[in-house]
């Protein structure tokens, strides 16, 4: 690491990158990386979003029309794949890139050849996964949850699908451990971790749970592989193995994973809405708290997603009430947001739209993952579009909502221009009425008993399964404006100053926009005044 | 890790940041065996809790011969085969009542239909799963592999007794084979 400091010694002459397009690829530097996850998860955002249009228009009335069923089958289970490892996840990395060194003061990240491998890994990881379209066989078809033993059915691909999940494993873990020496070591002279923003907060813990969740989910599909291929049986009833046990080992990842996709989603929230409200962050230490348990019972809630697999009624009510008690630090803080906006003076830019969208519409998925935790009742949902409905509230209009919000709270400051404010609020509406016509309907799908992973359904599910279906044309569709936004105002616009919005507290909104190549070379001197407004 | 290093002693912070990185990658090496000890402890968990309806095995000569005649329980049986082995396979008798504490015999028919040598391996799963903590064999063919000649048919024998202490609430159980291939697995 000592070289690349020597490294940076040199930059220190010219203060700027290296011209030309080997610049992106030898980088170290946090905002180039930042700036590369950010366009790596925009890309792959709409190549899942391209399977999501078509799994909807299949969808769109009873019968097979577009897909044959083994296609479909690769859709839903690529566009998860894609959905929450190559959209949600590298957007969040990308925005702790942007943003942790310049929220805590420090130069860079702390271990930055290692951050520039984190990244770099994620387009051979997603290349390997989406080739298998082309494989004899296609793409994995058994569901992003990968259960065997269906997904051993799967031929050639499921050697490749393994591999990606271990390389963007081992890009995650990497991240991971790069933003946590930051924060615990880079932070500049003053800056407590009491006064750390809630962003930074939240992606500290966030990097937590994917060190201990990642390396399981490695482990799973490990075992997956030599089962495949040489011979264990893990999951392998005839050599004395278990298939239930893979939901097991699983869902030990697969539920902390679901809380690594919304933590940093809370923390961009945290930062918007007091800005708006021009108030301080009502309960930034109960925020502070509620994070951190959330993050600690996710590790004891998994089977609750196995609630139907034959378990004794002591492990149903086990998790049924770990589960629920997952509701308690959740609504702390939405109470929080809430409390922070009341007679706040607010304005409504365009962030803070994105801001109390997130904060309604994830409590509805919230509430409907609460009726899903009841155990008696989850056997009626299970495996119904009601959980579909469900996570969608919480990962389109929670995870994905904060990150849109977060990219136009923070691109004004990236670009140093502002964008334009009457399209951002076009997007706003267009998104959020069409989202809900695409996912409120599901619930109704789920109650009437609508299995979720199929192409074909009973012809009394057609009419929601219609307006669900033009409602995701349409949220799709509008994600175009998002495009032409971004990059209208990355080429141009109004310019900004250096604390852009009237109300933004925190260190990065001392600095010019767009920052300097380099910042922080010399930490600056934190206050309490500048850390909580 | 307190506040930040010094700035002006580059190689310090960078060796504090290597520890710290150091450290958090034993953390993770640490959650990958983890991953791989949640297989003996999942087992371990089914033996105790008797989830996954494993079914205990006894020595004939270990049961006091004390019989509850009080009880009646139905057992019933069922036998599945795997989709890559070409048998028949299905128990003779469908149903038997029993006593607890008293040994029973039954037997499963099995016959090779494949044109060659055949070897299979039985498993066994009792439902509710409760009850598997009460269910031991005395001798059953799924103890071991079992080696068909082709077109070969023949009756195996199971022996079992369910144990006094079977949960009062139970009046019926289940005792389910699959067979499966046992020189092809995945
Ligand atoms: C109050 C908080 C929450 C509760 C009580 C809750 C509860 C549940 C339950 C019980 C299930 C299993 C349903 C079934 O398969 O029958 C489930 C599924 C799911 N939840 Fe949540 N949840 C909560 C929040 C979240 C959040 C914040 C996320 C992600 C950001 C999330 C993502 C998911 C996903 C992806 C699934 C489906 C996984 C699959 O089977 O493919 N949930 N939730
Ligand atoms: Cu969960």
């Amino acid at each position: 690491m000592s070289t690349s400091y020597a490294a940076h010694a040199d930059d220190h002459h010219h203060h700027g990158p290296d011209p030309g397009l080997l610049r992106w690829v030898f980088t170290t530097n946090h905002k180039d990386i930042g700036t590369l996850y950010l366009w790596f998860a925009l890309i792959m955002f709409f190549v899942g979003g391209f399977l999501a249009m078509g799994i909807r228009a299949e969808l769109f009335k009873p019968g097979l029309q577009l897909l044959d069923p083994h296609l479909f089958n690769q859709f839903t289970t690529m566009h998860a794949l894609i959905m929450i490892f190559g959209a949600i996840m590298p957007a969040f990395v990308g925005f702790a890139n942007w943003l942790v060194p310049m929220m805590v003061g420090a130069p860079d990240m702390a271990l930055p050849r290692l951050n520039n491998w984190s990244f770099w890994l994620l387009p051979f990881a997603f290349t390997l996964l989406i080739g298998t379209f082309f494989l004899p066989g296609g793409a994995p078809a058994a569901g992003w949850t990968m259960y065997p033993p269906l997904v051993l059915q799967g031929g050639a691909n499921v050697a490749f699908m393994i591999f990606a999940v271990h390389i963007m494993g081992i890009s995650s873990i990497m991240g991971a451990i790069n933003i946590i020496v930051t924060i615990l070591n880079m932070r500049a002279p003053g800056m407590t971790l009491l006064r750390m923003p809630l962003f930074v907060w939240t992606w500290l813990i966030t990097a937590f749970l994917l060190i201990a969740a990642m390396p399981v989910l490695a482990g799973a599909v490990t075992m997956l592989l030599t089962d495949k291929f040489f011979g264990t049986s893990f999951f392998n009833a005839a050599g004395g193995g278990d298939p239930v046990m893979f939901q097991h080992v699983f869902w030990f990842f697969g539920h902390p994973e679901v809380y690594i996709l919304i933590l940093p989603a809370f923390g961009i929230i945290s930062q918007i809405i007091p800005t708006f409200a021009r108030k301080p962050l009502f309960g930034y230490e109960s925020m502070v708290y509620a994070t951190a348990s959330i993050a600690f019972i996710s590790f004891i809630v998994w089977a609750h997603h196995m609630f139907t697999v034959g378990m004794p009624l002591s492990g149903e009510l086990f998790f049924m009430y770990t589960t629920m008690l997952i509701a308690v630090p959740t609504g702390v803080k939405v109470f929080n947001w809430i409390a922070t906006m009341w007679r706040g003076s607010m304005t409504f830019e365009t962030p803070m739209l994105w801001a109390i969208a997130f904060v309604v519409l994830f409590t509805i998925g919230g509430f409907s993952g609460l009726m899903l935790a009841i155990t008696p009742v989850d056997f009626q949902y299970h495996d119904t579009y009601f959980v579909v409905a469900h996570f969608h509230y919480v990962l389109v209009t929670g995870a994905i909502f904060a990150i849109i919000g977060g990219v136009y709270y923070w691109l004004p400051k990236w670009t140093g221009h502002m964008y334009d404010e009457t399209l951002g609020k076009w997007h706003f509406w267009i998104s959020t009425i069409s989202v809900n016509v695409l996912f409120f309907p599901q619930h109704f799908l789920g109650l009437a008993g609508m299995p979720r992973r199929i192409p074909d359904y009973a012809v009394q599910f057609t009419d929601w399964n219609m307006v669900s279906s033009i409602g995701g044309f349409v949220f799709g569709l509008s994600q175009l404006m998002f495009l032409y936004i971004v990059v209208q105002t990355i080429r141009g616009g109004e310019k900004v100053t250096e604390r852009v919005w009237e109300g933004a507290h925190g260190l990065e909104w001392t600095l010019a926009s767009p920052p300097p190549y380099h910042t922080f070379e010399e930490p600056p001197h934190v206050t309490e005044a500048e850390a909580h407004g | 890790m307190m506040t930040a290093a010094p700035r002006s002693d580059r190689t310090t912070a960078a060796r504090a940041n290597r520890r710290t990185a150091g450290r958090l990658a034993v953390v993770v090496l640490a959650m990958f065996g983890f991953g791989y000890a949640l297989v003996p402890l999942y087992d371990v968990l089914c033996e105790i809790t008797g989830l996954g309806g494993r079914t205990g095995v006894v020595a004939a000569n270990a049961l006091d011969g004390e019989v509850d005649t009080s009880r009646t329980i139905k057992v019933q049986f069922l036998g599945t085969v795997s989709s890559r082995l070409p048998w028949e396979f299905h128990p003779t008798v469908a149903s038997m009542e029993v006593h607890p504490g008293q040994v029973y015999e039954t037997t499963y028919f099995a016959k090779n239909l494949s044109p060659a040598a055949t070897i299979g391996q039985a498993r066994p799963s009792v439902a509710p799963s409760i009850a598997s903590l009460h269910f031991n064999k005395t001798e059953c063919f799924c103890f071991v592999e079992q080696e068909f000649a082709p077109g070969e048919a023949r009756d195996m024998p199971v022996r079992f007794v369910l144990s006094r202490d079977l949960p009062a609430e139970i009046s019926t159980v289940t005792l389910s084979y699959t067979f499966f291939n046992s020189r092809q697995t995945g």
